[in-house]
């Protein structure tokens, strides 16, 4: 599902992440829709170069444009031009604060090209530009659960209301962890393998607990025990004890649960009263940290006992 | 599974009175009630969810639910948000 991305959106990106952007021609064209995530450097197409001209793509003009272009008699800049601006020309920036020429600015005007002068040099442009519209065309979900950072590792609580979620991230957080959104969870595939969680801003860290009603968590226990957002890496779903269910006893097999086609760990907890939840998911957050590092302490029992096994049986 | 689409009316939209109303009512179905604004799906049950889609005047509804007592479910909370939340917000 590819989301439609305009030129505007770049400006007024909510990632709070300042391109130093100044439109100087083609104002009209801003409502024009990105399509592709990468950007061109348009220095071959200058010198005459049209094969394999990637249009559909932002401009970036950076120094080596701008100083191959001064250099250039007029007649040869208008004959350039006009056959760039033959092109559906997205947008174009230039780097490093230069100004495009006056030639230049009346072809944007003409054509209704959006362009624009950036003070940041163009790796960096480039690569806060890529940022923004990679995250604005990243798929997305939101999910009703409760995402904590335990020990370093992004746990997304999930359960039906009133199971425990917010209680035991209460209880997390008292012990030192992070809240980063409760009840609604925003999601986004950065990448093949990447599942960002993030919350809403308007309530972003503030709590339902029942019996107390709204809670600033930030307020209450500090900066510390807040993040903005975080990597899914397991996913613990509370439920009420059934005891006509079977629970995973031995933790050999990894269970998956999918996000956006993505494969997160995933544990099932069993709830019921005495049981200690928030010290479970501590435990299953170091026992993640371990994965990650290739111990299997299931695993490794498990060939233990085999070898002693295969031992026992050669005494015999 | 049953679906209703709603608009709302209220000047003031949903904030923290509107909501634990809304909440309130859902709380009495057995079914699981979804709220759902544009891409941003929240639980009906849940206040924080519900106060997360903020949902202004003109906002656009779907109301959801799926399970026992679908049907009386999803009436009651889009009478309950055409009617501007009046009937119970008086009680």
């Amino acid at each position: 599902m590819k989301k439609q991305l305009r030129i505007r959106d770049i400006l007024e990106n909510t990632q709070k992440i300042d391109l130093q952007l100044t439109l100087i021609a083609g104002r009209e064209g801003l409502d024009k829709a990105i399509t592709a995530i990468e950007i061109n450097r348009p220095g071959l197409t200058l010198a005459g170069f049209f094969d394999y001209f990637a249009y559909d793509r932002i401009q970036i003009f950076g120094l080596g444009e701008t100083a191959y272009i001064k250099q250039l008699s007029r007649e040869r800049r208008e004959e350039i031009y006009a056959r760039f601006f033959s092109y559906d020309i997205i947008c174009c920036v230039y780097t490093h604060n230069e100004y495009p020429d006056e030639v230049f600015i009346e072809y944007a005007k003409k054509h209704k090209v959006p362009t624009f002068v950036t003070q940041h040099p163009t790796t960096r442009f480039t690569s806060l530009l890529t940022h923004i519209v990679e995250a604005a065309f990243a798929e997305s979900i939101t999910l009703h659960g409760t995402l904590v950072d335990v020990f370093g590792i992004g746990i997304l609580l999930m359960g039906k209301s009133g199971v425990g979620k917010s209680e035991t991230a209460l209880e997390l957080i008292e012990r030192g962890h992070r809240l980063i959104a409760d009840d609604l969870v925003e999601i986004k595939k950065i990448d093949e393998s990447l599942l960002m969680g993030s919350g809403s801003e308007l309530i972003r860290h503030h709590m339902e607990i029942r019996g107390i009603g709204i809670l600033n968590v930030r307020d209450i226990f500090g900066i510390r025990s807040v993040r903005n957002r975080k990597r899914i890496e397991l996913v613990a779903e509370l439920q009420e004890w059934d005891a006509n269910t079977h629970y995973d006893r031995l933790g050999i097999e990894e269970q998956v649960y999918t996000i956006l086609d993505i494969e997160v760990p995933y544990i099932i907890v069993p709830v019921r009263p005495g049981r200690n939840i928030p010290i479970i998911i501590e435990t299953a957050a170091l026992n993640q940290r371990l994965k990650k590092m290739g111990v299997f302490s299931a695993q490794e029992l498990d060939k233990r006992i085999q070898e002693w096994i295969s031992r026992e049986n050669k005494n015999t | 599974m049953k679906e209703k689409k709603v608009k709302v009316k209220s000047d003031a939209g949903v904030h923290a009175r509107p909501a634990s109303i809304l909440v309130r009512e859902a709380m009495k179905f057995p079914c699981d009630i979804y709220i759902i604004k544009g891409q941003m799906e929240a639980n009906g049950k849940s206040i924080m969810s519900v106060l997360g889609l903020a949902i202004t005047k003109g906002s656009s509804l779907t109301i959801r639910a799926n399970g026992e007592m679908e049907d009386e479910a999803v009436d009651r909370l889009s009478a309950l948000i055409e009617n501007d939340f009046a009937e119970l917000a008086s009680k």
